[in-house]
């Protein structure tokens, strides 16, 4: 069996531990865009500022490649699938055949048109290795900075920036920062940590145009009317799924690409697996794109298997994030926002003074949604209850307790979790033909 | 492959496999020099939970997953799970970013505040027995082969 692979992130890893699992003697080819092996991602912000070196960057063993048998194209980008003659082609006009293809190019920054920006040199996006050492490589000449978007790579690539000493300004549109993964109150302890630690943060704002003075920016002006000087502007508004290079290759593209529980897309034996795709949300069932770390490494395992023989279903997406900004911890996961209150139960508990933040959202006795600033430790109890779908009405009054453990949960969950039977073996895997 | 499990109806409530993983992994395996003399204390990869002032009590431990929930947040790579099936974090790669802390269903990984980095059961690689079984006294810890 011949595998390929195009992209090398935690979606592709998963993919080849899977494959690996089940076949040792097909060939697996990698190919990727950038000139990284595979590389902790979410990391650049670390990098940027000066928290890690760049050896601290990968995410692999030095000899994963090796012992995984992966033959790794780096430098390389796909420009086309074929999927009639089952081939992919480069930029170079190479081809290569498979037998098995895995889409994992994850997402492209998305840069909307601004006023002014064309001929600037000093605007980055922030999603890559290479973002992050062009904005240090430049940094000595990096007096102010604006960054564009107040979602989380908007506050990492802030936070960074201001570790090195930059003075930085984020500008969000939405009236807070953090709305798509945060509610109001933990968006608000996070803005009051960013503004303590010197960073300005607007709200209901925009950058309209890039002023400056040829290549060289002086400043942005936005929306409101107020100029704020700058050299630098960083664009973070967002991701989109990566799927510029399937035009006419009649892979079914929505938002992301579209796949089923088994990450096969609309062309036989052609896999997708995270930020590109758009699969099932855990909870209705509906697709759409989310760009989640943990996801994307279980789409990729779930794919490895599929194009190795063994159907693993997907059991849907379910968003969770943990970032800290400037010591201040932040766990999010499930619905933690919803829009329809009047479905669902919410318990909160507040500190905003010593940021310390607690919101547990139910929805018909089940736990779908947790935020937790400050104090996070064991908050993957609450990941393990709502992928678990556990009744939670005899327990519901003892989520808020901040030593909330198994003992408050029933004894036969706890006897299921950590007795002597183990969890009940799982059933047997469905092996399906080729 | 082996693994640590817990017979509640046995657990007295007593703490004695906290103290035997902090010595474990402490740098003299000593427990009062542990406790009193080494210029940091471990934290324990174990944790009792209690209810009602004992009433209830279960010494909770990672489970070694098949499919490690945390291996797959990890962001950094620091945790791996190697060839005998032990999950494992490389302290040096962790950047304390807690998204273990965040996917563990378990409720099995601690955060080292002071030095920033996660903390987890690593199965006592120079022992026999994991610590925390042998310190037990009532036999609540079983280390024995089993399912998940």
């Amino acid at each position: 069996m011949n595998y390929v692979i195009v992209g090398n992130s935690v979606a592709a890893v998963g993919a080849i531990r899977a494959i690996r699992q089940r076949d040792q003697q097909g060939t697996i080819t990698v190919i990727s865009r950038e000139r990284h092996t595979a590389y902790g991602r979410p990391l650049i912000s670390y990098l940027l500022g000066g928290l890690i070196n760049e050896k601290r960057m990968a995410y692999l063993p030095d000899d994963f490649y090796a012992t995984q048998r992966v033959n790794l194209l780096l430098n390389a980008e796909v420009t086309a699938v074929d999927s009639a003659a089952k081939m992919v082609v480069l930029a170079t006009g190479d081809t290569i055949p498979y037998d098995r293809l895995l889409l994992a190019t994850g997402g492209d920054p998305f840069v909307p048109p601004i006023e002014g920006m064309a001929d600037k040199d000093r605007i980055f996006t922030f999603t890559t290795w290479d973002d992050a050492a062009k904005l240090k490589g430049i940094a000595p000449d990096i007096e102010r900075a604006v960054v564009i978007g107040g979602g989380l790579i908007g506050l990492k690539a802030a936070e960074g920036l201001n570790l090195i000493d930059k003075a930085v300004t984020v500008v969000e549109l939405a009236d807070r920062v953090l709305s798509s993964a945060f509610d109001r109150p933990a968006g608000k302890i996070v803005a009051r940590k960013m503004k303590a630690n010197g960073i300005d943060v607007i709200t209901e704002d925009t950058v309209v145009r890039i002023e400056g003075d040829g290549a060289a920016i002086t400043g942005v002006t936005l929306k409101s009317g107020d100029f704020i000087p700058c050299d630098t502007v960083v664009v973070a508004i967002g991701v989109r799924p990566a799927t510029g290079f399937l035009k006419g290759s009649g892979i079914e593209v929505n938002r992301g690409i579209v796949v089923d529980n088994t990450m096969q897309t609309s062309v036989p034996h052609v896999y997708a697996a995270g930020d590109v795709t758009e699969a099932a949300d855990f909870f209705s069932d509906q697709k759409n794109p989310m760009p989640i770390w943990p996801d994307a490494y279980i789409q990729g395992d779930v794919a490895g298997a599929a194009m190795a023989g063994e159907c693993k279903e997907y059991r849907g997406g379910l968003a969770m994030n943990s970032i800290e900004f400037f010591k201040v911890s932040t766990i999010s996961m499930g619905i933690t926002n919803p829009r329809d209150v009047a479905d669902y139960e919410i318990h909160a508990f507040q500190d905003i003074q010593n940021y310390q933040y607690r919101k547990i959202v139910l929805q018909d006795n089940r736990l779908v949604g947790a935020v937790l600033v400050g104090n996070v430790d064991r908050a993957g109890i609450f990941s393990g209850l709502i992928r678990e779908k556990i009744d939670m009405a005899p327990f519901k009054e003892q989520l808020l307790l901040p030593e909330f453990g198994f003992v408050n949960l029933s004894r036969e969950i706890r006897d299921r979790l950590f007795g002597p039977r183990g969890k009940a073996a799982a059933a047997p895997a469905v092996t399906f033909a080729h | 492959m082996k693994r640590i499990y817990t017979l509640e109806d046995a657990c007295i409530g007593c703490h004695l496999c906290e103290i035997g993983c902090i010595t474990e992994h402490s740098l003299s395996k000593d427990p009062v020099k542990a406790f009193l003399h080494e210029p940091e204390r471990p934290i324990a990869r174990c944790t009792v939970e209690e209810l009602d002032g004992g009433v209830i009590s279960l010494s909770t431990t990672c489970r070694h997953c098949d499919e490690p929930d945390c291996l797959r947040a990890c962001i950094s790579g620091a945790i791996q799970k190697n060839a005998a099936g032990v999950v494992r974090i490389d302290i040096e790669q962790c950047v304390g970013c807690w998204s273990c802390v965040m996917a563990c269903p378990y409720g099995a990984i601690q955060r080292n505040l002071k030095r920033k980095k996660a903390n987890k059961c690593d199965l006592c690689p120079d022992r026999a027995t994991p610590a925390c079984v042998d310190a037990c006294p009532n036999r609540a810890l079983v280390y024995r082969e089993g399912n998940q």
